[in-house]
């Protein structure tokens, strides 16, 4: 009885660690930028990003747009990029996998592409698309669509060739097989893909949104940068990293819904 | 002129070899048997003896596996013959079993009369006409299973039905049928993951019977599995074979279940390349006894013969 009342005692407090960790790291920066340790213009502190996320919720000033327009904006950008990119990604990576005409020509070019980082992609964007929602999707597209290439190419490639073989005992053709067989046994690497594509297209987000724009996350920030206040710097920060946590947690739950539903 | 003392030499030579040639034709020296004598060679039996003629009666041939053989080509470039020189018969509704050890061969000699191999030398021919790769007329059982994880058992029974577009109706039908026969009925909405070994090998057995083969080849199949469901497998195989007459190969290490099994058993040789040794017919009633007196007898027989070689 003893013993499995200290295992209790132990889990609980394993159990509340995380939050201990949270809740210490923000009276430890509350404490450090009011004590004057980091001067107020270089980093704000969570009260003061709290107030700013107050203020911000009604009132337009000083970067010309309230919470709600720069959620939507960010989001719409991020959206569009990331449900292109899995559209145009991961059919052409399932084709690359099994087709070897398809390999062939799109192979050496996406190696090419693949290294350059997005945000590279800028300046050309800027002359292309000018400085709308395209140029900044475009920027958003490029960064999703590489993972959606890669897990769907490999997926397919992953597919057991006795499997194969044994299809093709069955005389299924080429395009079968690829149907029935290449596909569904790439679905949990393309599922992956999911995840990573949207992990991509948002942490590009802040990189799309340097180019002219008037509203989004990413603007927030810079403007925070222009306008020298830190407490909208960090309000745009913390804003990318919770939304992008809970994007990737409703995904997570989609994805194991629909493996389950297939693997069952 | 004087003749050289290597002329001389030379000229004694060819007339020796002419004498040797002249007495042969005279026939007082007959080649190739005398062992011992300067011109006599002893003459080695050749490794594989000629098929043994058919027996009168036999139903026809099926299967035809003339002179094949196969080498593969491993990283470094290094050629490892798996198979030489194999002619083999199956007859028509025969339980042949091709008995050898690991790395005999057995199993490339399968994928080769499966169409998945190409042989470097010689053919196959499946009701006399040559086979050039794989195709539903030949049903394969995997040793791995190869089920459609994502598929239930009665999607993956019915997977050669569907690819040749029977409709929907005919499919379930046939579907049943070869469910029920292999013991399944109750777990048509299954997953292959929730069956045991044993079962997912059924599956295979069913899915291949469904889509109505004319031969049905085997790869050891019940090779993944334990010894207990490994022995109740044969009974059920021995079972649906008799139920379901049709041209089988089963490709094994096991002599029991080849004794189980087989009306024929082939003797692979156990090193590579793998080439045929012997033959046994199996004129047993059945159904089979694994322990019973004549079945033991000829597993003695098939085991000296083994260890003679290796």
């Amino acid at each position: 009885m003893a013993y499995q009342t200290v295992v209790v005692k132990e889990s609980a407090l394993v159990r509340a660690l995380p939050w201990i960790s949270v809740i210490a790291f923000f009276i430890l920066w509350e404490g450090v930028v009011r004590s004057g340790m980091i001067p107020p213009t270089m980093l704000a502190s969570p009260s003061q990003v709290v107030s700013a996320f107050i203020d911000k919720i009604g009132d337009p000033n000083p970067d010309g747009a309230i919470m709600f327009t720069h959620f939507k904006t960010s989001i719409e950008e991020a959206f569009t990029g990331y449900v292109l990119a899995l559209l145009v990604g991961i059919p052409l990576g399932l084709a690359m996998g099994w087709f070897k005409i398809a390999e062939g020509l799109f192979r050496p070019i996406f190696e090419l592409i693949r290294p350059i980082p997005p945000i590279a992609w800028i300046p050309l964007t800027v002359f292309w698309f000018g400085i709308g929602l395209t140029g900044k999707v475009f920027i958003i597209w490029i960064a999703g669509i590489v993972p959606c290439v890669i897990n769907a190419y490999v997926g397919v490639r992953m597919t057991n060739p006795v499997l194969i073989q044994m299809a093709r005992t069955y005389g299924a053709s080429d395009w079968q097989i690829f149907k029935q067989l290449c596909i569904p046994s790439s679905l949990p690497m393309v599922f992956g893909a999911l995840q990573l594509a949207l992990a991509y297209c948002w942490t590009n987000l802040v990189g799309a949104e340097l180019l002219a724009a008037d509203s989004g996350l990413g603007y927030l920030i810079t403007m925070g940068g222009r306008v020298a206040r830190p407490d909208l710097i960090v309000l745009g920060m913390i804003c990318v990293g919770l939304s992008g946590a809970v994007i990737g947690f409703i995904i997570d739950r989609i994805e194991k819904k629909l493996l389950a539903g297939i693997r069952r | 002129m004087p003749k050289s003392v290597s002329e001389e030499v030379n000229e004694q030579f060819e007339k020796a070899v002419d004498d040797h040639y002249n007495a042969i034709i005279k026939g007082e020296i007959k080649e190739g048997i005398e062992e011992g004598t300067a011109s006599g060679v002893l003459v080695q039996e050749p490794l594989n003896a000629p098929p043994p003629p058919r027996p009168a009666g036999a139903p026809p041939v099926k299967i035809h596996c003339e002179d094949i053989s196969k080498t593969f080509i491993q990283k470094g470039n290094q050629a490892v013959p798996v198979i030489r020189d194999i002619t083999l018969d199956v007859y028509e509704n025969e339980f042949l079993v091709v008995l050898g050890p690991g790395q005999s061969g057995k199993s490339t000699l399968l994928k080769i009369i499966a169409g998945l191999e190409i042989p470097d030398k010689g053919y196959v021919t499946l009701d006399g006409e040559p086979i050039t790769g794989p195709g539903p007329d030949r049903g394969i059982v995997f040793q791995s299973y190869m089920l459609f994880a994502w598929k239930n058992v009665r999607d993956n029974v019915e997977l050669g039905l569907k690819l040749r577009g029977v409709p929907a109706e005919e499919r379930h039908a046939i579907a049943d049928h070869y469910i029920r026969m292999v013991g399944l009925e109750g777990f048509e909405k299954h997953y292959p993951h929730q069956l045991s070994g044993g079962m997912k090998q059924r599956v295979g057995i069913a899915r291949a019977y469904a889509n109505s083969p004319k031969v049905m080849l085997l790869d050891e199949p019940f090779g993944q599995l334990d010894a207990q469901t490994r022995m109740y497998m044969q009974v059920e195989t021995a079972r649906i074979w008799e139920k379901e007459r049709r041209t089988v190969l089963f490709v094994t290490n096991n002599i029991d279940e080849a004794l189980f099994l087989g009306d024929r058993i082939v003797l692979m040789e156990g090193k590579l390349p793998g080439t045929l040794k012997t033959e046994y017919a199996v004129n047993l009633p059945r159904p089979r006894e694994h322990t019973s007196m004549e079945l033991l007898e000829l597993r003695e027989e098939i085991i000296s013969n083994t260890e003679l070689v290796l």
